[in-house]
């Protein structure tokens, strides 16, 4: 059972919501609904399940109903229809008090423009969920303190977030989301305001806290450069809809439509594909034009970005290996350029 | 159902008003001999006809009169507590020495403002000047002072909890706002008059007037205060499991507090201009120096009288805005620390 289960979720807003639901399911756009009614069409169908200890991001522009989703994972919006079942338990059938015994435990949110309460301290900021829960304040600035120095803020637990810089920040809002210690981490472009080389360093330290801790994270984006970076499932959302889910291979590779197209357009292909994704296999590799002195072997799950420099000084071809070291394809120029090409993987194929 | 409501609400008020001229017609006493009358001669038509006067002041005075029977005990309880305050307070104050009196708001404004020299110093003159002006005018300041204090106390009691309760719910918000628009619009002494009757002359229908004038900039900054608070923090908040006593108490009103204080501010210094107004029903304080002046037509001593008010005015608003300021600072501190 997957860790988050989302069922067919609809979320309109305005007024009605219920009368202009049919209108919605019979497959009506945003835009004529908007015309129409006069309703915001949030989430259209949506249906997405999260295994555990993943990452899983979602991406689309603003407008898209990216927001609108990570906030029905912990009811603070309610759908229009749908299911929501995290660990097994039917969010929506949660009472009030349930609700809020759900969210003290279960998950906690790390937000865009940080969400931090200006009049606490980084300590009582990072402490404020344990606080909610009713912990004592020895005990629960112990724990705020593990986690001041787990995102490396020493020496500024009694400083207001005011006065700390964009970037540590989004530390206090990361150790607050931590200090919990909840299953799944819900993250809301939650690095989409810091400038890009802090951003870079919070990706960075996100993966090092993940490959430690395993947290099941939910991660909303609109750069597609970071959902390949940190997702290990990619779900891309337009206009409500989503329009593909897959790994961030799968999303290069092959784009489902247009949108989804565009945004892949300006990615640097050599970060995402692996070796073992744009190789040939033996059988339809003409041996002849390997100089076998020139060879060089990598792993399968290699980014070619890692390869390329030798590939293009040394005019060597690559080849790739599984985990036992047996040949699985060999990767040479040409290889490379189709990956690297602009259009799609398949079109580009076909022309050479 | 409500759909069909509102389908038919236009109707229901067209109904309304035909019967209300239906009502104003038969009432009044001026109307012509017969309703014959009014399809011959378009006289009516010219003049706004008197028979077309709805009954509104009949209306009200039976009402009026009804309720004032009815319910002359309650305000006669509501009259004596506050009497009772207003004359402890009062007289305690009074009894006090006035170098005393002036040292206590230095230090009040000392220790609101954070420390502030320069605007402990200027409160302290100001506070002196009031006597220093006119000797006489020291207890009346009191005076004026201990029902201000009062009014905004009751204000307080009651604006803050009305505040919130219109930030939480938008119902209640609806319900409220035409209220206040109400009690800030209609002139002080349509209920000055009626406070007479209620509480009889002096300071107590003072204090009702200050609630009535003073109370809405109070509620509606408490209001906007809550609801201003990012709305990203509350979520953060709520994403925690907060309740809603947890998220009122422990975010949306200490992030509210500069915005509620420029309420309190707001409140006080309309409650002192009420005052002012409220001499002219007997009210005793600075106000009946300035009214005194003007019957005599004695401008030196109605102006002297102003300035007192003034200095006064000055010194509540530094007090409270000072402690705003403060508050201010510590939720949102602008000094940044050298970060190494």
């Amino acid at each position: 059972m997957a860790k988050i289960e989302v069922k067919n979720i609809y979320k309109i807003f305005g007024t009605e919501p219920m009368n202009v639901l049919p209108m919605v399911k019979k497959g009506a756009t945003k835009d004529i609904v908007l015309e129409e009614t006069g309703h915001t069409v949030g989430l259209d169908n949506v249906s997405i399940s999260v295994e555990e200890g993943e990452t899983f991001v979602c991406m689309g522009l603003s407008g898209s109903g990216k927001s609108t989703l990570i906030r029905h994972l912990n009811r603070l919006i309610d759908p229009t229809e749908g299911e929501i079942i995290v660990n097994d338990t039917n969010v929506m059938q949660l009472s009030e008090k349930d609700l809020i015994e759900f969210r003290k435990h279960e998950m906690s949110m790390v937000f865009q423009r940080f969400g931090l309460f200006p009049h606490k301290t980084v300590m009582q900021n990072i402490a404020y969920g344990l606080e909610i829960q009713g912990m004592e304040l020895n005990e629960r600035n112990k724990i705020a303190m593990v986690q001041i120095e787990s995102v490396g803020l020493q020496g500024f637990e009694n400083q207001y977030p005011s006065q700390l810089s964009g970037g540590m920040q989004q530390r206090v809002g990361l150790a607050r989301a931590l200090a919990t210690n909840p299953g799944i981490l819900l993250m809301d472009e939650a690095f989409s305001a810091l400038d890009p080389l802090i951003r870079s360093d919070m990706q960075k330290q996100l993966l090092e806290l993940q490959s430690e801790l395993k947290k099941t994270i939910f991660f909303i984006t609109h750069d597609l450069d970071e959902s390949l970076k940190l997702g290990d499932h990619i779900g891309i959302l337009n206009h409500g809809r989503l329009v593909q889910v897959g790994t961030p291979e799968d999303i290069i590779m092959n784009p489902a439509d247009d949108y989804v197209k565009a945004f892949v357009k300006d990615v640097n292909r050599a970060k995402v594909l692996r070796a073992r994704t744009v190789m040939v296999k033996p059988d339809r590799f003409n041996g002849s034009e390997v100089k076998l002195a020139d060879t060089y072997k990598v792993d399968g799950d290699t980014y070619i970005e890692e390869f390329i420099p030798r590939v293009l000084r040394e005019r060597s071809t690559i080849v790739v290996v599984d985990k036992k070291g047996d040949t699985m394809g060999y990767i040479t120029e040409k290889e490379l350029a189709i990956s690297l090409s602009k259009t799609s993987h398949n079109e580009s194929k076909k022309s050479f | 159902m409500i759909k069909i409501i509102k389908k038919y609400i236009n109707y229901v008020y067209l109904t309304l008003f035909a019967g209300l001229i239906v009502i104003s017609y038969l009432s009044s006493k001026r109307k012509p001999d017969s309703v014959t009358e009014l399809f011959t001669d378009f006289g009516w038509l010219n003049n706004f006809p008197k028979w077309l006067d709805a009954p509104f002041m009949i209306w009200i005075n039976d009402w009026w009169r009804a309720f004032s029977v009815k319910y002359g005990l309650i305000f006669d309880a509501i009259g004596y507590v506050l009497l009772r305050a207003y004359s402890i307070t009062k007289n305690f104050l009074i009894d006090i020495p006035w170098p005393i009196i002036v040292l206590g708001v230095v230090l009040l404004t000392f220790y609101a403002s954070g420390k502030k020299i320069g605007t402990t110093i200027f409160v302290g003159f100001c506070t002196f000047s009031i006597g220093f002006l006119n000797p006489r005018f020291w207890d009346k300041a009191i005076e004026t002072t201990t029902i201000v204090f009062i009014g905004l106390l009751l204000c307080l009691m009651v604006g803050l909890p009305v505040g919130i309760a219109m930030a939480r719910n938008p119902r209640v918000r609806n319900v409220i706002l035409p209220v206040l628009d109400l009690m800030q619009v209609i002139p002080s002494f349509c209920y000055l008059i009626p406070g007479i009757i209620l509480f009889g002359l002096g300071a107590i229908p003072a204090i009702i007037g200050i609630f009535i004038y003073a109370c809405p900039p109070l509620i509606r900054l408490t209001d906007l205060g809550i609801r201003l608070v990012d709305t990203e923090v509350i979520e953060a908040a709520e994403s925690f499991g907060a309740s809603k006593k947890q998220k009122l108490w422990g975010v949306q009103l200490p992030l509210a507090l500069p915005n509620i204080m420029q309420g309190i501010n707001q409140c006080t210094m309309m409650a002192l201009a009420m005052v002012v107004i409220a001499s002219m029903i007997g009210t005793r304080g600075l106000g009946d120096e300035v009214l005194l002046g003007l019957q005599q037509l004695n401008v030196g001593s109605a102006l002297e009288a102003g300035l007192a008010i003034v200095l006064l005015a000055i010194v509540f608003d530094r007090i409270t805005q000072a402690y705003g300021e403060k508050i201010q600072e510590r939720t949102r501190p602008t000094k940044k620390k050298k970060v190494i």
